[in-house]
C-alpha cells in the first residue's frame, strides 16, 4: 500500500480515518459491566476534579474573612447545596471502592490464571469476583448517598 | 424463532426461509461519510452474516466490497461492526441478532479502504514494534547441525497458550475505548501478544522496557475496560494479558522465569 497513511500516525482529520474519538469511552453500553465501570470512574474521577478545585477555592476564602468564608457556607446549606455534597459522597465513595477494586485487577490480581480456552470462550478476566466489586461500589455508593440525604435533609 | 414454519409460510423466499434486510455501508470516495445501501434478502436458520453478505454480492450489488477468506473464524478477516458491535462476520449467525434488520459498518479505529474493508496497517506495526517472536540469546538455533528442541512442560505451555490463539482479527481494537481516542496507545492485540511471548518459558528476551509497552502512551493507559475481552471470538482474553502484564512490570508478580532448556538430538537417535 502507498500513500501518506503509511507514514507514522493517522491525524484526527484524516479521511476515512474512522477512529470512534471521544464518542467511543463516552458510551458505555454493549460491552458489559466492565465498560460501564470504567465510565463511571472516569466521570466521576473527572467530577472530583471539579469537586476539588473548587473546595480548595472555597477554603482558601478564609483569607478574605470570615464573611466571604460565610457565605460560601450559606451555599452548601441550600437544596442544590445539599443535592450538591450529596453527589460528592456518592461519586468520592464509587470512585475510592471501585479504585480499590482496580487496584487489585490491573495488578494481575483476581483476574484468573491463563489456561485452555474453551467453547463459548468467556473470557477469564471477566470473571464474577472482580465483578462483584463494580456492584459493591455502587451498592456503597447509593447506600452513602442515602445517608448523606437524611442527615443533610432530616438532620437525622 | 428464525426460520419455523409459521414464519417460512410467510415468506416470499418459500417455506423454510425468512427474510432480512441488510444495511451495508458504502464508503464515499470522499472520506468519511458513506451511507447504507439496503438489501432485503432470505436466510435460513444457519445463515452466517457472512453468507448474507456474499448473497447480497451475489443477486443483488456485486460492488460490494468485503474481505474475507476461511468461512470459519480462522484467517481473521471478515471483522467489522454487525448491529453496532465488531464480531466476525462469518462466526456471526443471522439468526442469534434476534433483529430483522442486520446492519453491517467497518470496524471502527481503522481507516476505511472501501465499504466494509479496513487498512490494518497501523495496527500490525503496533503488533510488530512488540517483537512477537521468541529471542534467546544464548541459543543459536539457525547454525545447530544437530535437531533440537526446547523442552516445556504442558504447565508451562498453558501460561502463554490461550494468547498464541490471536488470529489477529482486530475486533478487540475496534471495540477498545482506549484506542478511540489515543493513536499511539499499541491497543489490546498487541499488548496480549507482549505477554504471551514475555510468558514463555522458551523466550529470555525482555520486552518490559520496550517504548511501546512501558511509556506514557504504553499499556498503563489501559483501564480495564474490558471490551477487548467480551469481543473476542477465539477466548484470547487480551485484558487478562495485559493486566498480568502489568503485574509483571510492577514486580507484583513473579518476574523472573526459569528458561526452557534446549534438548539436543543427534541425527542417528531421531532414527
Ligand atoms: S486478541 Fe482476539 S479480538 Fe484481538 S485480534 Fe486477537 S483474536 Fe482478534
Ligand atoms: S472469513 Fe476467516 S475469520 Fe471470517
Amino acid at each position: 500500500m502507498s500513500g501518506p497513511r503509511r507514514k507514522g500516525l493517522y491525524r484526527a482529520d484524516e479521511s476515512r480515518n474512522n477512529r470512534e474519538g471521544l464518542k467511543g469511552w463516552l458510551d458505555p453500553t454493549g460491552y458489559g459491566w466492565e465498560r460501564v465501570s470504567y465510565w463511571l470512574q472516569r466521570l466521576t474521577g473527572l467530577f472530583l476534579l471539579v469537586y476539588f478545585v473548587g473546595h480548595v477555592y472555597e477554603t482558601s476564602s478564609l483569607t478574605g474573612g470570615i464573611g466571604s468564608w460565610n457565605a460560601m457556607l450559606k451555599f452548601t446549606e441550600t437544596t442544590w447545596g445539599h443535592l450538591f455534597l450529596i453527589l460528592v459522597i456518592g461519586t468520592s465513595t464509587y470512585h475510592s471502592i471501585n479504585g480499590i477494586r482496580l487496584i487489585f485487577t490491573e495488578t494481575g490480581i483476581g483476574v484468573g490464571k491463563p489456561g485452555r480456552p474453551e467453547y463459548p470462550y468467556d473470557a477469564l478476566s471477566l470473571n464474577y469476583r472482580q465483578k462483584s466489586g463494580i456492584w459493591i461500589a455502587l451498592i456503597l455508593a447509593v447506600v452513602a448517598m442515602a445517608y448523606g440525604y437524611n442527615v443533610l435533609f432530616s438532620g437525622g | 424463532m428464525l426460520g419455523t414454519k409459521e414464519q417460512g409460510a410467510k415468506s416470499k423466499y418459500g417455506p423454510g426461509n425468512h427474510n432480512v434486510t441488510m444495511r451495508i455501508y458504502r464508503s464515499s470516495k470522499e472520506g468519511n461519510k458513506g451511507n447504507f445501501d439496503s438489501f432485503d434478502i432470505p436466510i435460513q436458520r444457519w445463515t452466517t452474516v457472512l453468507d448474507a453478505l456474499l448473497y447480497v454480492k451475489a443477486y443483488k450489488d456485486s460492488s460490494i466490497g468485503i474481505r474475507y477468506s476461511c468461512r470459519m473464524a480462522s484467517c481473521g478477516s471478515c471483522g467489522m461492526k454487525i448491529n453496532g458491535k465488531p464480531r466476525l462476520a462469518c462466526y456471526t449467525n443471522v439468526s442469534e441478532l434476534e433483529s430483522s434488520e442486520i446492519s453491517c459498518e467497518p470496524m471502527s479505529n481503522f481507516p476505511v479502504l472501501r465499504d466494509l474493508v479496513t487498512d490494518f496497517s497501523q495496527f500490525l506495526s503496533h503488533h510488530r514494534k512488540m517483537k512477537p517472536y521468541l529471542i534467546n540469546p544464548e541459543v543459536d538455533l539457525c547454525d545447530n547441525p544437530e535437531l533440537s528442541e526446547f523442552l516445556q512442560n504442558p504447565t508451562d505451555a498453558d501460561k502463554f497458550l490461550q494468547f498464541s490463539y490471536c488470529i489477529k482479527c482486530g475486533l478487540c481494537y475496534s471495540a477498545c475505548p482506549t484506542v478511540a481516542t489515543d493513536t499511539k496507545f499499541p491497543g489490546p492485540q498487541a499488548l496480549a501478544q507482549a505477554y504471551r511471548y514475555s510468558a514463555d518459558t522458551r523466550d529470555a528476551g525482555s520486552r518490559y522496557g520496550l517504548t511501546a509497552i512501558d511509556s506514557r502512551h504504553g499499556l498503563w493507559r489501559c483501564h480495564f475496560s474490558g471490551s477487548c475481552s467480551k469481543v473476542c471470538p477465539k477466548g484470547v482474553d487480551p485484558a487478562l494479558g495485559i493486566q498480568l502484564l502489568k503485574g509483571n512490570i510492577m514486580s507484583f508478580a513473579k518476574r523472573r522465569k526459569k528458561i526452557a532448556e534446549l534438548k539436543q538430538h543427534t541425527g542417528k537417535s531421531a532414527d
